[in-house]
């Protein structure tokens, strides 16, 4: 059985910065991602990130993941990073963990410490046929359209205007493919007015107050039907069919946190982070004293905080190694995460964490 | 196959191209990436039937997480066809039901 | 009704008004600008600030907090379309008024496909995206170089509230 002083599970936004600072710090790190390739969601990015300059705010995130990753090459002696790795148990009674490489080889790992940047998934809403071929996860489309450039579909139907249901609109439009219209049941976009905005003049409809009824079609998707809703939600009555071959669910993310559940964390159903969540404290260590959390795994919110999150878990599970300090690092960390959290759009987000936030770990 | 060729912000870098089967059929699709991918962009949107109502399903999450792209690939069921990379020759088949895993011993094939 | 129709089409996306975060100049010194001066239209507070970040004349002001709303200083201002190709929100515009008489000058972000080149003739869309003008492409700007696109097109000036976006109008027979 290996032996790792810290393993970082998920090679996302979060995961790459928790090596990167903790590699940086002297730690040495295995970095492990279920998928073919590192840098999560950042890598189907097309579009410009927000935030400021410290979260390359103005840069597309495919080239942010270029970024990391340049940061980790540079690292390399300390970090081994694999792919196509996923981590399928954490046994509570010795911190084993076992892997299982490409479906083909199951191996075991015995790390000191772990940060768990394992993301989120997407959720499903139900109506009759959500499950024909042609009905998709919003990011789903964007892996085919912008990884691997293949036509997700002719004309697609977009359900949930929150910031990916908007911005993979838009990004379906890049890639030259009609879109429908978007539907969102609240009676406002989720996603940034400036999002929405986009589409709009490009003539993409948003039906704010709708939602979708039914996917048509006997084996795939050949259309849906839409159906207008109250302020409380309740069908009208008012009806409309749209032709389509691609219904893109964009309807939230929850948080991937099988493992957090196995290493006996404290856990939290939290409306605000969109599903059950670690308790942690400020530094994001779990209960579990030798788990830190980072990225979506620790509550749905964006790609910018991700990267900090993950800076402060990995400075977190290096500094535990016995590694040295870095006093403004971490300042400035913690200083970028009350930032980008400021403002109206991150109430939420901030009541969500009041509830999940434990003592210890002040510095 | 249906690709994306030309695009306002990015370039498409594609591995080799190989030939694999789909139900016997012949196809072509690049090395290393999921095997979803080069199913999709040979039209094919049906990757398996459900085992009580035998209701079609096809690709959903594209990161492995969510079961509905699981297909037989080289005699093996419930492959993640949307995770698992190409390999030239590959044999992929519809996966009818639950799927039967060869035990060890036994040969890995069709029809099990 | 008309408010709630109002609400339900700002909710959307589609600016229906002046307000804060909305910052255009005063119309009788943008007649007289050469090279015209930056409309934003960012009405939301949002933690973003790579519109003042890429001023280079400090025109669009510092964010105290970086979930303010942008201001603009317009006697800063130089029509330079830096801010226009970095928001990543596509919420920054140019527009002369001194181009020619009765006309505006339309300097907008674009992303789509083809690739844009002088001479393209364009439909001009509005905030929701119906064609309420057909131009043609008369300068294209780089400024990142990292495929976002500032194309000019004149517009008769009346319709400089409307046209937020451009369509490359496509070849029938080539």
């Amino acid at each position: 059985m290996r032996e790792v002083e810290l393993l970082v599970i998920g090679g996302g936004p979060a995961g790459l910065s928790a090596a990167a600072e903790a590699a940086g710090m002297g730690a040495s790190v295995l970095l492990v991602d279920s998928g073919p390739r590192l840098g999560g969601q950042l890598i189907k990015q097309t579009h410009k990130f927000f935030g400021s300059r410290d979260e390359f705010a103005g840069t597309r995130g495919f080239k942010i993941a270029d970024v990391l990753l340049d940061e980790l090459k540079g690292l390399s002696d300390r970090v081994e990073a694999m792919i196509d790795t996923t981590v399928v148990g954490y046994y509570r009674e010795d911190g084993t963990v076992s892997l299982s490489r490409s479906e083909d080889e199951y191996f075991l790992v015995k790390p000191k410490r772990i940060v768990v940047a394992a993301g989120a998934q997407e959720r499903l809403i139900p109506f009759p046929g959500n499950d024909l071929p042609g009905v998709y996860g919003a990011g789903a489309v964007q892996t085919l359209m912008n990884v691997y450039g293949v036509v997700p579909g002719k004309k697609v139907l977009m359900i949930g205007a929150g910031n990916i249901g908007i911005i993979v609109a838009y990004q379906l439009i890049q890639a030259g493919i009609e879109v429908a219209g978007v539907v969102e049941a609240m009676p406002r976009v989720g996603g940034y007015w400036v999002h929405a905005a986009k589409i709009r003049r490009l003539g993409v409809p948003i039906h704010l107050m709708h939602s979708i009824k039914r996917a048509c079609g006997d084996k795939v998707v050949e259309g849906a039907d839409v159906m207008e809703l109250d302020e409380r939600f309740n069908p009208t009555g008012r009806e409309f069919h749209v032709e389509c071959d691609t219904i893109c669910l964009a309807v939230g993310l929850t948080p991937t946190v099988e493992l957090l559940w196995q290493a006996g964390c404290k856990m939290k159903y939290v409306p605000q982070l969109c599903g059950y969540v670690p308790v942690r404290d400020c530094n994001l260590r779990t209960t579990n004293h030798s788990v830190w959390v980072a990225g979506d795994s620790s509550g749905i919110e964006e790609a910018s905080s991700a990267m900090v999150e993950g800076r402060l878990a990995g400075y977190g599970a290096a500094l535990s190694l016995g590694y040295g300090e870095r006093p403004d690092r971490y300042l400035s960390f913690i200083k970028r995460l009350e930032n980008l959290r400021a403002g109206e759009v991150c109430d939420k987000i901030r009541s969500g964490i009041a509830c999940v936030l434990c003592e210890g770990g002040e510095q | 196959m249906e690709l994306i060729e030309s695009h306002p912000i990015l370039e498409f870098s594609h591995g080799s191209k190989v030939s694999f089967t789909f139900d016997g059929r012949a196809m072509e699709g690049f090395e290393g990436e999921p095997i979803a991918a080069a199913l999709h962009a040979n039209g094919v949107k049906i990757y398996r039937y459900s085992p009580e109502a035998g209701r079609p399903r096809g690709f959903f999450c594209a990161i492995g997480k969510c079961s509905s792209c699981f297909m037989v690939v080289d005699g093996i069921p419930n492959v993640r066809t949307c995770v698992t990379p190409l390999k030239a020759g590959m044999a992929v088949e519809t996966q009818h039901g639950r799927g039967s895993i060869p035990m060890i011993g036994e040969e890995a094939g069709r029809d099990a | 009704m008309d408010d709630r129709n109002d609400a339900l089409l700002y909710n959307s996306g589609v600016l229906t008004g002046p307000r804060d975060g909305v910052c255009k100049a005063e119309e009788g010194q943008w007649k007289a600008k050469r090279g015209g001066y930056v409309v934003i239209e960012c009405p939301q507070r949002i933690p973003c600030n790579p519109c003042h970040t890429s001023c280079p004349t400090g025109a669009v002001l510092p964010f105290a907090d970086i979930n303010d709303v942008p201001k603009v200083d317009f006697s800063k201002c130089t029509g330079c379309c830096r801010c226009v190709a970095r928001c990543p929100g596509l919420a920054c515009f140019v527009v002369d008024l001194a181009w020619k008489e009765g006309w505006a000058m339309m300097k907008l972000p674009y992303e789509q496909l083809p690739r844009p080149q002088k001479g393209m003739a364009v439909d001009c869309l509005d905030r929701i995206g119906r064609k309420v003008y057909r131009s043609v492409i008369e300068q294209v700007l780089e400024p990142f170089k990292d495929r976002t696109f500032v194309v000019s097109v004149p517009v008769p000036a009346d319709l400089k509230d409307d046209v937020r976006a451009v369509k490359v109008v496509a070849h029938d027979a080539e």
